[in-house]
């Protein structure tokens, strides 16, 4: 069977799973599923630009997902004028002394010597750390004592939401810049622990810093491109058109937002999917794979291997921002209490591997194929309990036991999926070429 | 008196519960360092053999306490932890044998080790589910205190109480008892100098006859009596959740790596960093303090450097730290 046949017949088995999904459950389940899907697929891309490129061992994709989120509520959100009054421009003063602290520091540590150098290094620190806070705090108790139950937040622009998308990517890409430049060159393992502390920390900094986008309290109701259901119900054409395919209106309007959802991330998807395809087979991404496979030969030949490094984790985690506040769009929410690393770095990491590191389709496959299995494996799970269990008489505690554990199977399956995909075929489905 | 004051509130706040998180991290880090110094990879799946261990402990343990049997004034679930050593080690050697000896036999890269723990991973966390659920399980019974701050203010006569729970004193103890056993095991016992042998130099190891084999199946079992004492401490000291404990990775690695990987010792030093840093960085100081200054430079604040919430980014900003200074970490680890 020839590389393309067997491509196409495994893209094909997606949507042979979406279509019988449609029939069994129901078509809103299908595009649901393959709204994520696609997303899913993107922070595949993305990941599979830093490692499948470059073997960079990056875990922590939930962070730069969770930046995306972000960039929605501060684009699309409406400015709150009280909370700007209160502390907007102080707030930003502090953050700016921060930033200049840090830059102090590190200028200390380039420019002087011996032992001045820890001395000036320790006293920019610690007197900067306690003038951000001087500046800081204050600011931040007022912005967040505005009007707490709806907003204790500065808001957004009050761009469209759209908009937030290019953005939420520059938001991880200026994260990841940070992180390289500090994490990177390090070793491999060194690299990832260094990653998973960094999304951690994301994470705590939206739980707890309210004024930016009012942390565990959520962010609801975000603004969509495109129409809201409840409008197309009341819309005469919509209804008519509904009718004439022989629909409910209420049904016709649900399918039409997610299929409206669905064209905006393929578009998406294609675009970068070309882009990822154009780099790998450019110069650019032969050296990338140079440098990948041996390191040392790539710097005896001349390349600058941290600057390349630097360069394609930005790019990847680029990706991965621009996934995050796609997610959070079709959400129409920020909740950060939802940000776990099981679900958005570990699971991103089973779909490279089992599509196929290091080939752009195999990632993409990888995310649709694996997000699907994710979704589906509760209500299969269930099922097999009930045949299971069937023979057992009811009430018995075996048997509840049984249907209750139908809940965890999830994360059993990923394993097991990624430990049998590594040991039977660990270049994945579609393997690299 | 106002000296000694803020002394036993600095002891009761910041010194006693560093000391017992920074034990619980220490035994953890061991697990992590000797992985990394003779199977040569980060183990991601360390939080969750650290969560089977204490599970089965716990199911162990309502069992006895359910036929009546309790440790007296000691929590029941040390009577129950050498059964989740033995469940662990079984696990972890059954999961060496069906995964990682594959892999070893290839002699595959660090990295795809990695990747492997990380499905490993996967599974364990789905086991533990299934055993046990996601609820959040307090599983500590006999005398809560040693010595209450109420019965230490009546004794002392001073302002501030001291309390110390058993679970820290036991934390303490357990962990001396541990790491006492570790270093006689490694470096008296023959099989313990042919571990260190074979983490200082395979090569070498292998051409002195050292059994690979065994060294491999040793390390695990030491492993799992690590992580499961390790996850029972923990649980017993605060409480026990699947969740928590796929968390406490970030700070178990940091200690492992800021003592240096695949160094014992250091694994040591790096959880007893990383736990008082953590504590004292994230402690409201007010209290202290008060006592300490005049009262006209008594502070109006919580005087807390960052709250607690953030306390991942102090594991992490030390880890960072230690590693842009000196690679190797404090005392001299392994580098590959």
């Amino acid at each position: 069977m020839s590389t393309t046949v067997k491509d196409t017949a495994l893209f094909g088995l997606v949507a042979v799973l979406l279509i019988g999904t449609g029939l069994i459950q129901g078509w809103n389940s299908a595009l649901l599923i393959l709204n994520m899907g696609l997303i899913s697929a993107i922070m595949a891309l993305g990941v599979n630009l830093q490692w499948g490129f470059a073997g960079l061992f990056n875990i922590g994709v939930m962070g730069f997902v969770a930046l995306g989120g972000l960039a929605a509520v501060l684009v699309s959100t409406e400015p709150v004028p009280e909370a700007w009054q209160a502390g907007g421009l102080r707030i930003f003063a502090g953050l700016a002394l921060g930033a200049l602290t840090v830059v102090a520091a590190v200028m200390a540590q380039k420019r002087l010597e011996g032992r001045t150098k820890t001395i000036v290094t320790l006293v920019i620190l610690v007197g900067g750390f306690f003038l951000y806070r001087a500046v800081f705090d204050p600011a931040k108790e007022a912005i967040e004592a505005v009007n707490p139950a709806s907003t204790g937040n500065l808001g957004g622009l009050n761009l469209p939401i759209l908009l937030s998308w290019p953005v939420g990517g520059l938001l991880a890409a200026g994260a990841a810049w940070i992180i390289g430049k500090t994490a990177l060159g390090l070793r491999s393992d060194y690299l990832a622990i260094a990653t998973l502390g960094i999304a951690e920390i994301i994470i705590a900094v939206m739980k707890n810093e309210d004024w930016l986008a009012r942390g565990v309290k959520n962010v609801i109701g975000l603004d969509r491109p495109v129409p809201f259901e409840i409008d197309l119900q009341q819309d005469p054409v919509f209804v008519e058109r509904a009718a004439s395919v022989g629909l409910d209106p209420v049904l016709a309007s649900t399918l039409y937002t997610k299929m409206a959802y669905a064209v905006l991330f393929t578009i998406v998807l294609l675009i970068l999917l070309w882009l990822a395809q154009k780099a790998l087979k450019s110069p650019w991404g032969r050296m990338m794979r140079a440098i990948r496979d041996n390191e040392t030969a790539a710097e005896a030949m001349g390349k600058d291997v941290t600057k390349r490094h630097l360069q394609i984790f930005i790019l990847g985690s680029a990706i991965c921002g621009i996934a995050g506040a796609m997610m959070t769009t079709l959400d129409g929410q920020l909740t950060p209490g939802t940000y776990q690393p099981l679900r958005f770095t570990f699971l991103v990491w089973v779909m490279v591997i089992v599509g196929g590191s290091g080939n752009n389709f195999g990632a993409v496959l990888g995310g649709m194929l694996i997000w699907w299995l994710w979704v589906q494996v509760e209500p299969l799970g269930l099922g097999l309990m009930n045949i299971l269990s069937s023979g057992l008489e009811d009430g018995s505690t075996l048997k509840e036991r049984m249907i209750e554990s139908a809940a965890h199977m999830r994360l059993l399956t990923m394993g097991l999926v990624l430990l049998l995909v590594l040991r039977f075929s660990p270049r994945g489905l579609i393997p690299e070429r | 008196m106002d000296f000694l004051n803020a002394i036993v509130a600095f002891a009761n706040f910041v010194f006693v519960p560093g000391l017992a998180y920074g034990a619980q991290l220490a035994i953890g880090a061991l697990g992590v360092t000797l992985i990394y110094g003779i199977l040569r990879f980060s183990n991601f799946a360390h939080g969750d053999t650290m969560a089977f261990g204490t599970a089965i402990t716990i199911l162990v343990t309502t069992a006895l306490t359910g036929l009546g049997i309790t440790f007296g004034p000691l929590p029941t679930a040390l009577l129950a932890l050498p059964v989740g050593i033995g469940a662990t080690i079984l696990l972890l050697l059954g999961i060496d044998r069906g995964v990682y000896k594959f892999y070893r036999d290839q002699k595959a890269s660090p990295v795809i080790l990695v990747i492997v723990s990380m499905g490993v991973m996967f599974v364990m966390n789905g086991i533990v589910r299934f055993i046990i659920g996601v609820r959040d399980i307090n599983f500590a019974d006999g005398e809560r205190f040693i010595i209450t701050a109420r019965e230490f203010r009546d004794m002392t006569g001073l302002q501030e109480g001291l309390a110390i729970k058993t679970t820290q004193a036991i934390t303490v103890v357990v962990a001396f008892i541990v790491m006492a056993l570790l270093f006689w095991f490694l470096n008296k016992t023959r099989t313990g100098k042919s571990m260190r042998a074979f983490s200082d130099n395979e090569d070498l190891a292998l051409l002195s006859g050292i059994n690979p084999d065994w060294v491999v199946k040793v390390t695990w079992m030491i492993v799992a009596a690590l992580a499961t004492t390790a996850g029972v401490l923990y649980g017993l000291d605060k409480s026990f959740k699947a969740f928590t404990y796929f968390q406490l990775l970030l700070p178990i690695f940091a200690a492992a790596i800021v003592g240096g990987l695949g160094n014992p010792l250091g694994a040591i030093a790096g959880g007893f960093v990383i736990a008082f840093s953590e504590v004292t960085i994230t402690y409201a100081w007010k209290k202290v303090l008060t006592y300490l200054l005049p009262e006209s430079l008594e502070p109006d604040g919580l005087v807390q450097l960052l709250s607690t919430d953030y306390k991942f980014a102090v594991s992490f900003a030390i880890l960072i730290i230690v590693l842009l200074f000196k690679p190797t970490g404090l005392f001299k680890g392994q580098s590959v």
